[in-house]
């Protein structure tokens, strides 16, 4: 192993594993979204929430499709760059790594033919069956990945053998101290940031004025959802944030930019940390709030960067900036949901063209606040890969020089530059031709089987395919 | 957490062989629709071949996945050992794996660059299958060890014997992929893939038999496993069943038979999978680790091992439905969503 292998296995980690989070982010938000429609459609019949599904699963289909093939990357990254950290920790985390394929990938790989082949092959009840296991297994699969995270951060269950990790308590080790709280807040802020992208899309069909009647459901349904999960995220970190006090003090520390252990601690808004001289050499503080906000108690007591010594310190104003992104974002989101609601109340939801454009605005920003809160914690936990136990620097496969590693990350580069934006565009016509699209276009748009609709035995009438 | 003490190595290396078999049986045959798409006459023949394959590609790389990570569950010190040393060709089938994996929606949506994603999926396939087949050359010859690492160059697994096992397994990939296609679809399409299986089963024959003559050349431990008295005679049928099988999968190719040729393919996998287990046994680092050294601890394999045996018969239950939602002739109209 050589210091730039190190260095560029880690900037391919960051590299893959951030442009796969985004796809969480957004497919477990949706798969839910879609399975509350297909269920409004079962219970209700009415052919709004039927266009609105079809129209979601079209998005759907291309960024699980993304979703997969980056997600695939993963699990090979833990032998092929970090083989030291996978000799060590295999008796731990690799089994929630398979009970996670177990339970969530073949589910949803299975399902997901259903829900978007099989429409017109299935009854009714089993189409909208298949939509609830595809959101069940998007479900899952955070829960066993975030176990996987959260024993990173905050190890639990285990003995350690000749520098590995063995089992001693599956309960304690997959429920280890920081998973409620990071399983809670990830799982919200998909949400969050999937009903972004729905009231951005459906604020926007309303601009143009097209399919009125689908994107008055789409921004109203969804505004009252956000209502409830936005102040939900908010709080959900703040209990977060009192979880990492407790058992990554040094995290914290670096997050706040505070250099000593004090008492009535004051909040840096605004900081450029210099860790060479173990200060910050600009701030602008408020008094006390530190203390309040992280202990909830104008006296406690915060953690200080000095308390450790600087070889086991994370880099400070990387940390800091992310996590005043994601909070930054938090507030607006609050802004904005609250603002939609005062409209609504004024019956003036679907004619402000101001809140509209601001909702298109807003549909990208959980993504920012995802990637941004995942930096917070994921740099926060450095110099670490198990945090306090083994050494980043210590996790990387031994064999591997620099050269290999460039050549792997610049292959990675290539792949994802050229996948993931045309992507983006694709989903983007998706929704430039609209809701209606979806009803009058057959099979045959894009070069797709030339034969028309044909009705089989036990199908539904038009509208069934999408 | 030790409530048994049950020996489970061997139950997870059968797990793990069944696993790795069907990973390599169901993407197998739809990466080798994927190499075979490129031969495809026009654009309504490959609009159909893509839909014989595309509700289920999905279910079919799970296995990939399950294989990686069982190994790593089941034994760990493999996984830790093969993945670094074969860098390069993971990290070449996993980019291929990208724009194959892609391209089953970007293709329909996508009329403007159409032919690129086409172009994506076989040369996607196709790379992919070889790098696949490059890890297993490499994996039969064995790796470079010092203590719990791979110490060799990330260069080392590009062998002419690597090359050759690539080589053989987009030709074993191509043949299923026909199979597959006989089974699927009817006219022009089942006859061209009809043809296409037979120079495939010809070429993996060769394939196999080079395979077949260089292990045991280049290893002696091999040699010995196969050549000693009694071992021939007990393991003189793997060749001959070998035999019967092509000649099978030939005939049902040339006939009318439509599951034949699927079905033979299978079979032949099938033999070679145990040709290669038995020259390896009970080796899974050939030449440093055996599977028992390898293993996780018993705690790992217990707590896994009880979630498995429930959902394994639940995943093979409700996949086996999926592919019946799917089944019979694919058509054109009952395409895509
Ligand atoms: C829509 C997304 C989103 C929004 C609006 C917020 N967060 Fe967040 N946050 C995440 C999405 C997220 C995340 C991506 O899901 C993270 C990364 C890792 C994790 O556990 O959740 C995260 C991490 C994270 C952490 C780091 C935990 C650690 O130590 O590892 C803290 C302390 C907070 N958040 C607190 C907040 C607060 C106080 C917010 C209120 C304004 C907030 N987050 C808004
Ligand atoms: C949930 C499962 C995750 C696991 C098991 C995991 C694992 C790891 C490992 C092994 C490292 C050390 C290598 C390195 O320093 O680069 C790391 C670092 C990192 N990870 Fe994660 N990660 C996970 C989630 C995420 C997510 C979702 C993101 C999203 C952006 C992320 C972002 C990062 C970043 C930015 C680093 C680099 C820290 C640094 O190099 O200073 N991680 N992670
Ligand atoms: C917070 C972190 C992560 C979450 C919540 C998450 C969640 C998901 C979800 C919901 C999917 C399904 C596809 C989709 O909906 O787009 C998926 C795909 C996948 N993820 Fe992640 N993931 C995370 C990080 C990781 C990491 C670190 C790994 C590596 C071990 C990984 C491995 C995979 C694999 C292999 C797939 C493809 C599965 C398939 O074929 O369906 N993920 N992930």
């Amino acid at each position: 192993m050589t210091q730039e292998a190190l260095l560029l296995s880690r900037l391919q980690f960051v590299w893959v594993i951030a442009w796969h989070i985004l796809l969480p982010a957004f497919t477990v938000g949706l798969a839910s979204f879609i399975a509350f429609m297909e269920g409004l459609y079962f219970a209700a019949r009415r052919e709004t929430y039927l266009r609105i599904s079809s129209f979601w699963a079209k998005i759907f289909s291309v960024s699980f499709a993304m979703g997969v093939v980056s997600g695939i990357i993963m699990p090979f990254q833990f032998g092929t760059n970090w083989s030291r950290f996978s000799d060590a920790t295999a008796n731990i985390i690799s089994p929630l790594l398979a009970y996670e394929g177990l339970t969530a990938f073949f589910l949803e790989a299975a399902f997901l033919g259903v829900l978007l082949f099989g429409r017109s092959l299935v009854p009714r009840w089993v189409h909208f069956f298949a939509a609830l296991m595809v959101a069940a297994g998007t479900l899952f699969s955070s829960f066993w990945i975030l176990a996987v995270n959260s024993w990173m951060q905050t190890p639990a269950g285990y003995e350690v053998i000749d520098g590995r990790f063995f089992p001693k308590d599956w309960m304690a080790i997959i429920f280890n101290p920081s998973f409620p709280y990071r399983l809670a807040h990830t799982v919200t802020g998909f949400y969050v940031t999937t009903g972004f992208v729905v009231i951005g899309v459906a604020a926007w069909l309303l601009r143009k004025g097209r399919a009125a009647d689908e994107a008055r459901t789409m921004l109203s349904t969804t505004l009252w959802v956000l209502l409830a999960l936005v102040p939900l995220q908010i709080l959900l970190g703040d209990m977060h944030g009192l979880n990492t006090l407790e058992y990554q003090p040094t995290k914290l520390a670096a997050i706040e930019a505070h250099w000593n252990r004090e008492a009535r601690a004051p909040l840096a808004l605004f900081a450029i940390p210099d860790e060479k001289q173990e200060t910050n050499r600009f701030s602008v503080d408020v008094p006390v709030l530190g203390s309040l906000i992280l202990t909830h108690d104008p006296n406690g007591v915060v953690p200080g960067l000095k308390e450790v010594p600087p070889d086991q310190r994370p880099p400070v104003a990387i940390p800091f900036f992310a996590f005043r992104i994601m909070v930054g974002i938090g507030l607006i989101m609050l802004a904005v949901v609250i603002a939609g609601n005062v409209l609504r109340r004024g019956g003036q939801l679907y004619n402000s063209a101001v809140f509209l454009r601001i909702c298109e605005w807003a549909a990208p920003l959980g993504f920012i606040a995802v990637l941004a809160g995942w930096t917070t914690t994921e740099v926060g936990r450095q110099p670490w890969t198990v945090y306090g136990l083994l050494r980043t620097a210590d996790s990387v496969s031994p064999s591997l020089t620099g050269l290999d590693v460039a050549l792997s990350f610049a292959g990675y580069i290539v792949a994802y530059l050229i996948m993931f934006p045309a992507g983006v565009l694709l989903m983007a016509r998706i929704v430039r031709r609209g809701v209606e699209a979806t009803t009058t276009e057959g099979p045959v748009e894009g070069g797709r089987p030339d034969l028309p609709v044909i009705a089989l035995p036990g199908a539904r009438e038009e509208g069934g395919r999408s | 957490m030790m409530p048994f003490t049950l020996d489970l190595v061997p139950i997870w290396t059968f797990i793990l062989g069944v696993g790795v078999f069907l990973y390599v049986l169901l993407d197998g045959f739809d990466l080798g629709v994927g190499i075979l798409f490129g031969f495809a006459p026009d654009t309504r023949s490959r609009n159909l071949i893509m839909n014989s394959i595309a509700p289920i590609w999905d279910g079919n790389e799970t296995w990939l996945i399950l294989g990686s990570v069982g190994l790593m569950a089941a034994f760990p010190l493999a996984f830790a050992i093969i993945i670094p040393a074969v860098y390069f060709p993971i990290a070449i089938m996993l980019l291929a794996l990208v724009f194959r994996g892609v391209a089953f929606e970007f293709r329909y949506r996508d009329a403007d660059h159409k032919s690129f994603w086409d172009h994506g999926f076989s040369w996607g396939s196709i790379i992919a299958t070889f790098a696949q087949g490059i890890v297993l050359g490499a994996f039969i010859q064995g790796f470079k060890v010092d203590g719990r690492h791979f110490v060799g160059s990330s260069f080392d697994c590009f062998t002419p014997f690597s090359l050759l096992t690539g080589l053989a397994l987009v030709l074993g990939y191509a043949l299923l992929g026909a199979g597959w296609l006989v089974l699927k679809t009817d006219g022009d399409i089942q006859l061209t893939a009809r043809r296409y299986g037979r120079m495939a089963l010809v070429g993996v024959l060769i394939a196999v038999a080079a395979v077949s003559i260089w292990t045991p050349l280049a290893d002696p431990d091999i040699a010995h496993r196969w050549f000693s008295w009694p071992n021939l005679i007990f393991l003189a049928p793997v060749p001959v069943v070998t035999a019967v099988i092509a000649f099978f999968v030939w005939r049902s190719l040339s006939g009318p038979s439509e599951a034949g040729p699927f079905i033979g393919a299978i079979g032949l996998f099938l033999m070679s999978y145990l040709g290669i287990a038995i020259s390896l046994w009970p080796m899974i680092v050939p030449h440093h680790y055996t599977l028992r050294e390898a293993a996780s601890s018993q705690s790992t394999q217990a707590f896994l091992l009880v979630g498995t045996l429930f959902l394994l018969p639940i995943i093979l239950l409700y996949t086996a439905w999926s592919y019946w939602v799917f089944r019979g002739k694919v058509r054109a109209d009952i395409g895509y969503h």
